[in-house]
């Protein structure tokens, strides 16, 4: 199969879930939907059922959940809701509400209310705390709720074995999509802007084992291509989402790739492995929680020592880009309160940065055209 | 030698402006429409600029559009460009030691770092028209007062009014509520002006300001804005005649360019 049919077929299933929800559905499996952000969905994979990442939507627009969220909740939360209402999402069997950020906690009980009786909620609390003992076995805890209930959904208990191989099965998968990213860089030319956001994000759409057997043959396909000579600019992005196909076409048109991401839709998710080798899955999970590190939604506690802004500054001089976009979600507390540190250590490493405003009802980019167009000048110079 | 005559069109949001450019250093002809994107003012305001010159669109060795409108005119221009690169190359066209470009404009406020006429650096508002040149046109509304007229009546104020900078909405509210208490309007004016300066000098100071600092667009008309800034930034502000011309202007220096690097390649 050639890279373009292969290319399409990702981007394929990641513009049209629905299709792939009711798929799944048609061969008799049950599907879970996954809010962000970290949820273990090894445990969805081992019960035998399906996880959906949801994401928000850049086709729907806010009505009923207004009914429920004040005005300041990010729109990705906000349409997650909207399609939970709409009747979009009825088929699913349950729903984990992870709760990491200030806008999802409030939000798993908007759940609650709104839809809690015709889909099952789970609701899952990580610890911020998550180095110490305690915050481990508060995670373990955690995650061992969320199996119980996904138990009562499934109708079966959901043994270790299955658990650990669901953890190789998603180590399988983040390490490909690792490959892809860094693949993506070398032929930017073949792989563009739209293309890759498209196959990172059919990940939340698919079985992990298929996703994973389908990239790792793309990945196979891309590495026997010559490394391309690109002329025009590399940067690299950074915040929440930035999936919109209209948006990320805009690099295009301005000879724009991305050479890595600092995005929670993208790499963020896929950064941290699970040990395989812990006796408890269940810990292991938990293990793979707490290491994760450079991430604005954790707690670091060296936070003024600015780690994470030096990580990301770093990423763009190793990932070779001359630059940083910004994709910043209005209503984004973590990310808006974060940005003056980010900012600081880019001016500091001397990397020029835009930060484009946006949210996921957004139709016309005019503005962000602007400053794209400006800034890829910008850094040509 | 033949002269070579550039077009640089720039097509913002409430206004259409062309610039032509003799040789790359001479401003033959100008034109304004004061209606922008989406209307006949694009088109309007080339036809002008071409009568004024007496030339037609065949005697233009390069046109380049720019602004929001810039992607609709594929048909008549060679090439589109940001406004940004272009309010930095004309604020250098008029002022050489320029090192900072407020630009204030219909939708968004843009703040340029600009060396030799190349932009170096940049910061752009929100996605929210608050300290932008629409936040102004809506106090005008509600104040029943012409836009042109804001930065002379704000000269004659006599005592601080505070208006929020933080939402158009929200402003206009307080606006409404002071003329409520019988506020004088010059007052009104003078906060909203200091209201417009403080956010956009909060946006200058991310970017770091360095004289000369040159303000262009419309809004650069506006006195009261002027001096507000100069308050703000303890910076003085240069502006000129052309404010409103600036981005055709840039455009049609880079359009003289463009034709010279493509002549000789």
């Amino acid at each position: 199969m050639s890279i373009e049919v292969m290319l399409k077929e990702f981007q394929e299933i990641a513009y049209s879930p629905k299709k792939q929800l009711a798929a799944f559905k048609a061969e008799g499996k049950k599907v879970i939907g996954v809010l962000p952000y970290y949820a273990p969905e090894e445990l969805v994979y081992a019960a035998g059922m399906v996880p959906m990442g949801i994401w928000g939507s850049n086709k729907k627009t806010i009505s009923r959940a207004k009914e429920y969220c004040a005005t300041f909740y990010c729109t990705i939360a906000q349409l997650a809701l909207e399609m939970l209402l709409d009747g979009t999402m009825d088929e699913l069997d349950g729903l984990i509400t992870p709760t990491i950020c200030d806008t999802l906690r409030p939000m798993s009980q908007n759940f609650r209310v709104s839809i809690g009786q015709k889909i099952p909620t789970i609701f899952l609390a990580h610890p911020q705390n998550r180095f110490a003992p305690f915050g481990i076995q508060f995670c373990v805890d955690q995650y061992n709720n969320v199996k119980k209930d996904l138990e009562k959904i499934c109708g079966h208990e959901i043994s270790n074995e299955s658990i650990q191989n669901a953890i190789k099965v998603y180590n399988a998968s983040r390490a490909a999509r690792r490959e892809f990213v860094k693949l993506a860089n070398e032929h930017c030319d073949v792989v563009t802007p739209t293309l890759r956001s498209a196959v990172l994000k059919a990940s939340f759409f698919m079985l992990k084992d298929v996703y994973t057997e389908k990239l790792n043959a793309l990945n196979a396909e891309l590495a026997a291509l010559p490394v391309c000579n690109w002329k025009g600019v590399k940067i690299v992005t950074s915040g929440i989402i930035c999936d919109n196909p209209a948006l990320l076409q805009i690099f295009e048109e301005n000879n724009i790739a991305i050479a890595a991401d600092d995005v929670a839709h993208e790499t963020r998710s896929f950064r941290t492995d699970a040990p395989e080798d812990e006796a408890d899955p269940i810990r292991a999970l938990a293990l793979q929680f707490t290491a994760m590190d450079y991430d604005i939604l954790l707690f670091d506690p060296k936070s003024n020592e600015n780690r994470r802004g030096e990580f990301v500054a770093n990423l763009v001089k190793e990932s070779g880009a001359q630059g940083l976009v910004l994709f910043m979600q209005q209503f984004c507390d973590p990310e808006e309160m974060e940005y003056p540190y980010l900012k600081k250590a880019l001016d500091a490493a001397g990397i020029p940065h835009i930060k484009l405003g946006v949210d996921q009802q957004m139709r016309d980019f005019g503005q962000a055209r602007t400053a794209i167009q400006a800034f890829a000048d910008v850094v040509a110079l | 030698m033949k002269d070579i005559y550039t077009l640089g069109i720039d097509i913002g949001s409430t206004a259409s402006k062309c610039v032509i450019l003799k040789n790359g250093t001479e401003i033959a002809a100008k034109s304004l429409i004061s209606v922008g994107a989406g209307t006949s003012g694009p088109q309007r305001a080339i036809e002008d600029v071409l009568e004024n010159a007496g030339m037609t669109h065949d005697d233009m060795a390069y046109v380049l559009a720019t602004g929001y409108g810039r992607n609709s005119l594929d048909h008549v221009a060679d090439k589109q460009m940001s406004e940004l690169s272009c309010h930095a190359q004309g604020a250098y066209f008029l002022f050489p030691d320029v090192r900072t470009v407020i630009d204030i404009g219909g939708q968004d406020v843009k703040i340029l770092r600009v060396e030799n006429g190349n932009l170096i650096n940049f910061q752009m508002n929100d996605k929210c028209a608050a300290g932008t040149g629409r936040f102004l046109d809506v106090m005008a509304r509600v104040l029943e007062v012409k836009v042109e007229d804001l930065g002379a009546l704000s000269a004659q104020s006599t005592k601080h009014v505070g208006i929020s900078s933080t939402c158009t909405v929200f402003a206009e509210s307080e606006v409404i509520s002071q003329l409520a208490q019988a506020t004088d309007k010059r007052d009104i004016i003078k906060g909203i002006h200091t209201s417009v300066a403080g956010r956009v000098a909060g946006l200058a100071h991310r970017v770091g300001i360095q004289d000369k600092v040159v303000m262009t667009g419309g809004v650069a008309q506006n006195t009261g804005i002027v001096s507000a800034l100069e308050e703000q930034l303890e910076h003085e502000v240069f502006t000129s005649p052309l404010t409103q011309y600036v981005g055709a202007l840039g455009a049609a220096v880079f359009a003289y360019r463009l034709y010279q690097k493509e002549n000789k390649a």
